[in-house]
């Protein structure tokens, strides 16, 4: 168990580790510790590569498809799990459906659907995508959570006066926010790192996300090694950091779907 | 979700000029991707990539995952930080693991190479993403490295929701650790490791990423790393690796109609598979 625990993290600590050292010093010692722990790599990788519009990019592309996948889901979950309507039955395994299927199969016509519509090359692509593709699970998981709250707090809720909306926002919302946590950690983690998206959707330099960005920065500096293990630090670190934070939601969030209860 | 996919469907009927509709094709597409040279070369190769990735994958994290989910049944204390570390690299885009690992394997400065000198097995050292025999079992050991957090962790999850009194029985009754696992822990793990085979099926025929970062979109060396996922890259977008042809839209589509044909047939399979173990309880 140990010797595995040191498998998984050694690797990690080496990219960390040689991120703080020089091209020279990682070739003549490449486990000894940096002579001196200087920051110099992530300074130019700030400033040489485009890495703070990549960020930016990134930050602006999940978070908004988070908010979008959240807000939508909770509200169509509500409705498919408190209202009885002609159509909610059908509703919810349409939404349902969406689960079994890889939406990268689907990325041709996509593909070919953003370039007649101009969103080629635009963030847009990205969140219609994200946000299409994060819908099935979340409603599956929020559906599920507003099953089990008792009817009973929508009546008492009714009868000091709210309206249909309030009932949703102020009573039913707060009441499942361990599930839209998870929700939320679920849809963040696999769209922050993905790659695959941006590497169809995107041409400008300008608007690339960090994974894709990556791939720029490390044709460019190839040679550079403590720039590209830099610059593999910084990509990582901000997940990282929110992961040693909240490991356990972290793991609940990204294992929910596989795990029952 | 189901529009692209229905579209896909219907584009793999058609034939294409670049971007551009041109007729119906009827199964000329899947004519060529089937049996064409090199198409159908490159398919089966992909095919066969693939299979080697999901079983050797399965194989690991059935044997050594399971273990490992079962000794952190016992950690106690440590349980915790342990999981912390094993779910770590799961986090992580695949584009850096990529990275991570192609520096960590780098022939001539590499430190996996350095190590294996170090520890005097420097007749160990090669250019392990180089050599058409070590490429792809390096590159299932680099995705393992990042995946295995995922199946310990959902192992973990279904042996803790294993009732104590079953193994205390059988212990009371007289049964060895060994055989109080083998006849009652397993066959109560065994829709747990269903679902997660399914998974990682889905998973591993969807696998792109990490071979697109560390051997390019045709899986170097000499297509010995490509799978479908690349091979699918290849033909729809173009492949700016092979003098930068236009992306074929009809044959892509019907790579990806094959492609989700295999991924839906086999895990409707399995989850009847699943299924019907949980009856037999």
């Amino acid at each position: 168990m140990g010797v595995y625990a040191v498998i998984v993290a050694y690797p990690l600590l080496l990219m960390l580790v040689t991120s703080f050292k020089s091209t020279r010093e990682i070739f003549m010692a490449p486990f000894a510790l940096p002579k001196e722990w200087n920051l110099n790599n992530f300074v130019a990788v700030w400033q040489r590569a485009n890495f703070p519009v990549y960020l930016k990019n990134s930050l602006f592309v999940t978070v908004t498809s988070v908010a979008l996948i959240a807000g939508l889901s909770s509200l169509a979950a509500y409705a498919l799990a408190r209202y009885d309507f002609p159509w909610s039955n059908p509703l919810y395994v349409y939404f349902l459906s969406g689960l079994m299927v890889p939406i990268r199969l689907g990325v041709l016509p996509l593909f070919l659907l953003m370039k007649n519509l101009r969103l080629h090359d635009t963030h847009a692509a990205l969140i219609l995508t994200y946000v299409a593709s994060g819908m099935p699970m979340s409603v599956f998981i929020l559906t599920g959570f507003f099953r089990t709250l008792p009817k009973e707090l929508e009546f008492a809720a009714r009868i000091d006066g709210c309206n249909e909306f309030q009932v949703f926002y102020k009573v039913m919302l707060p009441l499942i926010r361990p599930a839209l946590a998870t929700v939320v950690l679920m849809n963040f983690v696999p769209l922050w790192n993905d790659f695959f998206f941006p590497l169809i959707f995107l041409r400008n330099d300008a608007l690339k996300t960090i994974p894709l960005g990556m791939t720029v920065f490390f044709g460019q500096y190839e040679t550079n090694w403590g720039l590209v293990f830099a610059g593999m630090v910084m990509a990582s670190l901000p997940l990282l950091v929110l992961y040693i934070l909240l490991s356990q939601q972290f793991i609940k969030g990204l294992t929910a779907g596989a795990v029952k209860g | 979700m189901v529009y692209p996919l229905l579209s896909s469907l219907g584009y793999s009927f058609i034939e294409w000029d670049g971007y551009i509709r041109r007729g119906f094709a009827g199964f000329d597409n899947f004519r060529k991707v089937l049996f064409e040279r090199p198409y159908s070369e490159r398919l089966v190769g992909a095919l066969k990539h693939n299979v080697f990735f999901f079983v050797v994958t399965f194989l690991i994290q059935t044997t050594f995952g399971l273990f490992i989910a079962v000794m952190l049944t016992k950690g106690g204390r440590l349980l915790r930080l342990f999981q912390t570390v094993y779910f770590a690299p799961y986090t992580l885009s695949q584009v850096v693991v990529g990275f991570l690992w192609l520096l960590l394997l780098n022939p001539t400065w590499g430190q996996i190479n350095k190590f294996l000198t170090l520890i005097g097995l420097e007749n160990l050292t090669r250019p392990w993403l180089g050599d058409m025999m070590t490429a792809l079992p390096t590159i299932v050991l680099v995705n393992a490295w990042r995946w295995l957090g995922f199946p310990i962790t959902v192992y973990l999850a279904g042996l803790q929701g294993i009732p104590v009194e079953l193994e205390e029985a059988a212990l009371v009754d007289g049964a060895t650790p060994w055989q109080v696992f083998r006849h009652v822990t397993l066959p109560l793990l065994v829709p747990t490791i269903g679902m997660v085979t399914i998974l990682t099926f889905i998973y591993d025929f969807n696998a792109f990423e990490l071979i697109f970062i560390m051997q390019g979109s045709s899986g170097s060396p000499f297509y010995s790393t490509d799978v479908l996922g690349t091979f699918f890259y290849r033909t729809a977008f173009g492949d700016a690796t092979t003098g930068g042809e236009v992306g074929q839209v009809g044959l892509g589509s019907a790579i990806a109609v094959l492609m989700f044909l295999v991924i839906c047939v086999v895990s409707v399979f399995g989850v009847w598979l699943v299924r019907r173990q949980e009856v037999e309880m």
